[in-house]
């Protein structure tokens, strides 16, 4: 059953120096708010995983809470790149970091698998493509039954999925609606499992489109409204575009970063 | 005559190429605004999948993101991304995938992870894979839109993050992709296609006031001409008024 805490008890509790995290939600959902708390709390030497980095992993590569990186797509979508990101890659900065890097299909099938209770899932990529030769989880099998070539990706069992959700009931249940990405999956990946959420309501009026995560795979709900904000909530309020372009002129330079964070993050 | 710019020429283009009622599978960017001028023109009934899940969108404006909200509310179903990259794209239910590149080859091999021979140490760092390479395995056809530029255009590309059609003949038969993979690649000066003996890449046209020199020279490797070298019907003023309404909306 999960249990209703404060956002700062939940990242103390479930987030660990050296622990494996996934703070996923495709675009829609991406908990920006525990992520920062990653951040105040100085958590380090973090295996952080998300098909899509976006700014929260930015910021979190920037504050040096970062030790290894699972990703898929690293950009800042319609704007440009990520220069935090980029900065760690390019010049080690502030520390070195690690990539892992996979296809959209192949780090969802990486979850999938961990979702499933299965060492692997196959799917049809990697083949003749040079990620296949450099991704680490990425093995290629014949067929048992046909012969076809086949990728195998291996599974990916989270110590920590965060998540942000429309909301949740007092008994802990998950209510979400709109773009889920890999919510299910990161939710049964995932050893533990931390929801923060717009609103705590006593009944879950459900909606077209909706799922409810029952409360036994949900270990901790955090009452966050504004909890996804740059990116957005269905129903609660749209991404903030101009923030988005934005970040280059505050993540460009290490300096008006570090500022930033500071002021913005450590200081709220 | 009107006048156009090099992202509108790709544009335009690029969507003569969708016909009504095919399913196009929608990457961020160029990609998003062919499609959607499209649906706004000659094909109502496009259908669109974006990667984050929506099914038959239908976005007024132009996303700024694969997953903006607008999307999900216009489209027919949103489904998660693991349905989305297994079941529509690997189920082999989608007819056309766009795709861009920070560099493409004679081949069509594509290359959105790192500019410089070592992984390791990259010169330069690109956004990575994202859906790309199950779009060009697993789409019947894909289109390739980007600006022809020299640093592009290359013999061979750093890094296959998405397959094209050679060298070798079993490029795409070994791996057992059903896609017939890029077989358009439309730029600012041109269309270049698959030689259907080789799948070298062959000029097939140029946009009206572009010379082949011109191609040459911004292409890294002896790019082939067609025999038959067609040039591009120049942009209509009702297709250029549709593209701009659609951009001034976004």
């Amino acid at each position: 059953m999960a249990e209703h805490l404060g956002l700062s008890d939940a990242i103390f509790r479930y987030v660990q120096d050296g622990d494996t995290v996934a703070l996923e939600g495709f675009t829609h959902l991406i908990p920006f708010a525990a992520g920062h708390e990653i951040i105040r709390q100085q958590k380090r030497n973090l295996t952080v995983s998300r098909m899509t980095p976006d700014l929260i992993y930015d910021q979190l590569i920037g504050a040096g809470c970062v030790r290894k990186l699972l990703f898929s797509w690293g950009g800042n979508p319609g704007v440009g790149s990520l220069y935090r990101f980029r900065d760690a890659v390019e010049n080690g900065w502030p520390a070195p970091i690690e990539l892992e890097e996979h296809s959209h299909a192949g780090l969802t099938n990486r979850y999938v698998a961990g979702a499933s209770g299965m060492p692997f899932t196959v799917m049809k990529g990697y083949l003749g493509t040079s990620l296949g030769e450099i991704a680490p989880h990425v093995r290629f099998l014949d067929c048992p039954f046909t012969g076809e070539p086949v990728a195998a990706v291996r599974a990916l069992n989270p110590d920590t999925g965060i998540l942000h959700a429309q909301r949740a009931d007092r008994a802990g249940n998950v209510q979400v609606w709109g773009i889920s990405g890999v919510f299910r999956e990161v939710v049964m990946a995932s050893r533990q499992v931390v929801v923060t959420v717009e609103e705590v309501v006593d009944v879950l009026e459900r909606r077209p489109g909706d799922f409810v995560i029952p409360s036994m795979a949900v270990t901790a709900v955090c009452e966050v409204p504004g909890g996804a904000w740059p990116s957005y909530v269905q129903d609660h309020y749209e991404r903030d575009n101009d923030w988005y372009r934005k970040w280059p002129e505050v993540s460009r330079d290490r300096d008006v970063f570090s500022a930033w964070l500071d002021e913005s993050v450590m200081g709220a | 005559m009107p006048v156009w710019t090099a992202d509108e020429i790709m544009s335009v283009v690029g969507a003569r190429l969708l016909r009504d009622g095919m399913s196009c599978f929608v990457g961020i960017g160029i990609p998003s605004t062919v499609a959607n001028l499209a649906r706004n023109t000659h094909a109502p009934n496009l259908f669109l999948i974006y990667e984050a899940g929506p099914l038959g969108a239908k976005p007024y404006r132009l996303p700024l993101s694969i997953g903006d909200g607008e999307l999900a509310e216009t489209a027919d179903s949103v489904v998660s991304v693991p349905e989305v990259f297994n079941y529509w794209l690997q189920g082999g239910h989608i007819d056309v995938g766009y795709l861009s590149a920070a560099q493409i080859d004679r081949f069509g091999n594509l290359n959105t992870t790192v500019i410089g021979p070592d992984y390791n140490q990259p010169k330069v760092r690109l956004p990575g894979a994202g859906g790309a390479p199950e779009i060009a395995a697993h789409c019947r056809e894909v289109t390739v839109i980007m600006r022809h530029a020299k640093r592009a255009f290359v013999p061979q590309v750093d890094f296959v993050t998405s397959v094209g059609l050679g060298p070798a003949p079993d490029t795409r038969s070994r791996p057992g992709f059903r896609g017939a993979g890029p077989i358009n690649v439309i730029t600012d000066l041109g269309v270049l296609k698959p030689d259907p003996h080789d799948s070298e890449l062959t000029l097939v046209a140029v946009h009206p006031g572009v010379e082949v020199q011109d191609v040459w020279d911004r292409t890294q490797w002896p790019l082939r001409v067609a025999t038959r070298l067609e040039v591009t019907d120049a942009p209509t003023s009702e297709e250029l008024a549709a593209l701009r309404d659609l951009k001034s909306r976004s």
